[in-house]
């Protein structure tokens, strides 16, 4: 059963792309870090994403490793620029 | 009362001042953040606010409830605005209140930097030439989370 997860982008990333989201289908058992591989894989502009993001998962600061599941919400976070 | 929320219109002071206080409260600070002018020796017209909103919601939360459990008040009230905002409007007010004045100062200060180092949001400057450019930001802390009281 393919993993569906939603992708939104920000700021730099989104104008980077053209747009604010994307949905994604991976293998079971993908992590975040696959996600990042198989965006940047696709070329031009997405091989402009940084390869070592800082992502949220679910509005939640995460790492990498973390293991995604069907209907995840995973945001690319630029440096963040508060205040 | 903790308060704390991400807008899209224009912050009024008075309003974020009136969420806090009360009669063992000796001390009362308001903090504003307002768009300044120049940056980096440029001349800015406006700022554009970017927010995962949802997100930026949860985590600003967060930071009111963590500084309530911290400095020991309930008299914290956040407000950040986002979207077009223009020389001299308020994007961030922080009103803090606390028994002596050694605590608001320290809990002010510790939610703005708190805002500076894990809310989602991001900033691009408007140049008086016309161009534009995204504010140089911090990489969140991945432990920094919702409900995260460290």
């Amino acid at each position: 059963m393919p993993v569906s997860v939603r992708t939104l982008f920000f700021a730099a990333h989104r104008e980077l792309l053209g747009r604010s989201e994307i949905e994604v289908d991976l293998p079971e058992g993908a992590t975040v870090a696959d996600l990042v591989d198989r965006l940047r894989g696709r070329g031009a502009p997405f091989d402009g994403l940084p390869s070592q993001p800082t992502v949220a998962v679910n509005r939640t600061y995460a790492p990498l490793t973390v293991v995604l599941a069907s209907g995840d919400e995973v945001a690319f976070i630029p440096p963040v620029a508060g205040g | 009362m903790v308060h704390a929320e991400i807008v899209r219109h224009p912050i009024e002071p008075d309003a974020i001042l009136e969420r806090v206080g009360c009669d063992r409260d000796g001390a009362v600070l308001l903090f504003l953040g307002v768009v300044r002018d120049h940056a980096d020796g440029r001349s800015v017209t406006g700022m554009r606010y970017d927010a995962y909103e949802e997100m930026a919601g949860d985590v600003v939360r967060a930071i009111a409830s963590e500084a309530s459990e911290r400095f020991g008040t309930d008299g914290i009230a956040v407000t950040h605005r986002v979207g077009e905002l223009s020389v001299g409007d308020v994007s961030v007010a922080i009103a803090v209140s606390t028994p002596h004045r050694a605590e608001a100062y320290d809990a002010s200060r510790w939610v703005i930097e708190e805002i500076k180092r894990r809310l989602p949001i991001w900033k691009k400057e408007r140049y008086v030439e016309g161009d534009d450019a995204w504010v140089q930001g911090n990489a969140p802390p991945i432990d920094a989370t919702p409900g995260d009281a460290s």
